[in-house]
């Protein structure tokens, strides 16, 4: 069977510059991941505070071996914001598009798409491929087999589900976080920097259900999806994507590593994943085609 | 500096509706087909094709255009039933498909080119020149339903930049989130707006009642909570209250609907050239009325007339429920 990669996701959270150089220091130096996003991809408003750490960065990653992807906004308005889109895929390294604002600026030059862009059948699907994309990572309602059936009909492409994290449901022009705390999006003094995993949204009745981020609406559960390597093969499925959280990302890539390399079972790996500080419950419906916050491996 | 008079897109959610809202004025009504094909797929709404073939006949003779909503997103292994829903439509005589997917715009391009226009629905979130251009480019998009996440001046400048024309929302139903970019009901009950062509489907609504008053669910989550006594509200995710930060609130958006009506004349002035009502769900009557309140405030901005005018005409359609202009002023946000 030929080997599974693993990729390491854009960090979706307003994290300070510092955090950013930490975090991907040691990713560079400890993690199995053969990929790593980096850039901002929810909010442009937080770029002036990221973009001077990324050269470092994208360095530091590069010199251990690991294949950087720059990441590019999924909610591009302003002049500034689809600037900085323009630039970004005039890069030599693999982009990835998160709105089709980026698709006329990369076409004819590899790309991968995130979740963000709407790929839900093997004609998108070659449609992107024809325009370049080399890497798709679906909408995260998508079962495995949806992604499956693309992946069989389009073996041009590599397919990446999204196994690890919150899940990114939505995305606004309005800003939530500065809506809480009585602001407006234009005048919004980042509260969104002091929840690193975004911000728990419970019911009324207690409920943990969803998480906010800004302008991003997430699970509260954390998505963790962990199937059989064999399961994957059978779907065409090579690579999977894990997303950055406050948690040891560097263990959580360790056991999906083991898992794909089979020295972990399933259940398993989803044991050594409880045990860490992640923000949410586990869940892994969308993957079953079931609701989203359906934990369907843990009932079985 | 715009000639041309703005178009008026009113909502069919059935025959009768079609019927009246193109007696009551529209310029154009917007149906779709009875499956999970359209954004509102829902029991005892839609058209079959008969019924939109003698829809076109009836709105054609009425000088009205029929746009058919084309815009949820195919399923793997099933394009075909979207494309027959797209060939079913130039059959039926529809002056443009609205719609998101790739695969349906790629294919109205290739084999319908010149018979039928293509309209870009609002599901595919195109809101800046590059995207849109590229649509347009690509698959010849004529028109463009334009993100509710723009202020009126930002869709003043898109106008400026782009040469496809552009319909904007007015008044109904509002989403909170960037429309095609939200899973939030397919998280909670599995079915989705881009999936289904559905959003918080009724069949997961509960209303139970406690101590505490009534819970309104959606698959078990509470959405919202009243009082005894007090009315209750449908559940939809993003309108509800929750806690968050140590405090509960409507953290998204308030209970409320669309409705720009006092900026109808801005919209002209940044070069719109169609408003469209929301509301496929509506009956005919509500639609009816609606629609004849907003064709006298169009007619009255296009012949000149005055806010306090355009207010008294749209006065009826302001009562009722809380309502707000949304993105199109930039304070929401």
């Amino acid at each position: 069977m030929p080997p599974f990669a693993l990729t390491l996701g854009p960090v979706f959270f307003h994290w300070p510059a510092e955090r950013l150089a930490d975090f991907y220091r040691r990713i560079a130096d400890e993690a199995p991941v053969d990929r790593v996003h980096v850039g901002e991809v929810v909010c442009g408003k937080r770029m002036p505070f990221s973009d001077p750490c990324w050269p470092d960065v994208i360095e530091r990653l590069e010199r251990a071996g690991k294949e950087v992807v720059l990441s590019t906004l999924a909610a591009p308005a302003t002049v500034r914001e689809r600037r900085s889109i323009d630039e970004l895929c005039g890069d030599g390294r693999l982009v990835e598009i998160n709105d089709i604002t980026a698709l006329p600026a990369r076409s004819g030059r590899p790309f991968v798409t995130g979740p963000f862009l709407n790929v839900y059948n093997e004609v998108a699907a070659a449609f992107l491929a024809g325009h370049g994309a080399r890497t798709i990572c679906p909408p995260v309602e998508l079962s495995l087999t949806a992604i499956g059936g693309m992946a069989h009909a389009r073996p041009q492409v590599e397919f990446e589900p999204f196994a690890f994290g919150r899940l990114p449901l939505a995305i606004s022009g309005r800003c939530y976080h500065a809506r809480l705390h009585g602001l407006h999006k234009d005048s919004c003094q980042f509260t969104c920097e002091k929840d690193a995993d975004g911000l728990a949204v419970d019911t009324l009745d207690g409920q943990a259900f969803l998480a906010i981020n800004g302008v991003q609406t997430l699970s509260n559960q954390v998505h963790a999806f962990c199937p059989e390597p064999s399961a994957l093969a059978a779907q065409a499925v090579r690579r999977l994507r894990l997303s950055p959280h406050t948690c040891d990302m560097v263990e959580v890539a360790g056991i999906y590593r083991a898992l794909l390399d089979g020295r972990l079972e399933p259940q398993e790996a989803r044991h050594g994943l409880s045990r860490l500080d992640l923000p949410g419950t586990m869940v892994d419906g969308y993957a079953h085609a079931r609701p989203g916050w359906h934990s369907v491996a843990a009932a079985g | 500096m715009w000639p041309q008079r703005m178009e008026l897109v009113c909502p069919a959610g059935t025959p009768a509706t079609l019927r009246a809202a193109v007696q009551a004025g529209a310029d154009a009504v917007y149906c779709g087909f009875r499956d999970d094909t359209n954004a509102r797929n829902f029991p005892g709404l839609n058209f079959s094709v008969p019924e939109l073939a003698e829809g076109v006949r009836f709105a054609h003779g009425l000088g009205a255009k029929v746009l058919v909503a084309i815009n949820t997103f195919a399923r793997v292994g099933e394009v075909d039933r979207w494309r027959r829903a797209a060939d079913a439509a130039v059959e039926c005589g529809a002056d443009a498909i609205i719609a998101c997917d790739v695969a349906v715009l790629d294919h109205v391009a290739r084999n319908h080119s010149g018979r039928v226009r293509l309209h870009l629905s609002v599901q595919a979130a195109a809101g800046t020149p590059e995207a849109i251009g590229f649509y347009a480019r690509t698959f010849g998009v004529r028109r463009v339903v334009i993100p509710r996440v723009l202020s009126v001046q930002e869709i003043a400048a898109l106008n400026r930049a782009i040469d496809v024309e552009t319909e904007a929302f007015v008044f109904g139903g509002l989403c909170v989130m960037i429309e095609g970019r939200c899973y939030l009901s397919s998280y909670a009950t599995g079915r989705s707006p881009n999936l289904n062509g559905v959003c918080s489907p009724p069949e997961e609504v509960s209303y139970d009642e406690d101590a505490d008053g009534m819970a309104a669910r959606l698959s078990g989550f509470t959405i919202d909570r009243y009082r005894p006594g007090e009315p209750a509200g449908y559940p939809t995710l993003c309108k509800g209250r929750f806690a968050a930060g140590g405090k509960a609130s409507y953290l998204f958006e308030e209970p409320v609907s669309l409705n720009a009506g006092s900026l109808i004349a801005g919209f002209k002035a940044a070069g719109v050239t169609a408003l469209k009502i929301e509301g496929r769900q509506r009956g005919k009557g509500y639609v009816a009325e609606v629609v004849r309140a907003f064709r006298s405030a169009v007619d009255a901005v296009e012949a000149g007339g005055d806010a306090v005018e355009i207010d008294r005409l749209l006065a009826a359609q302001s009562e009722g429920g809380r309502q707000t202009a949304g993105a199109y002023r930039k304070t929401w946000r």
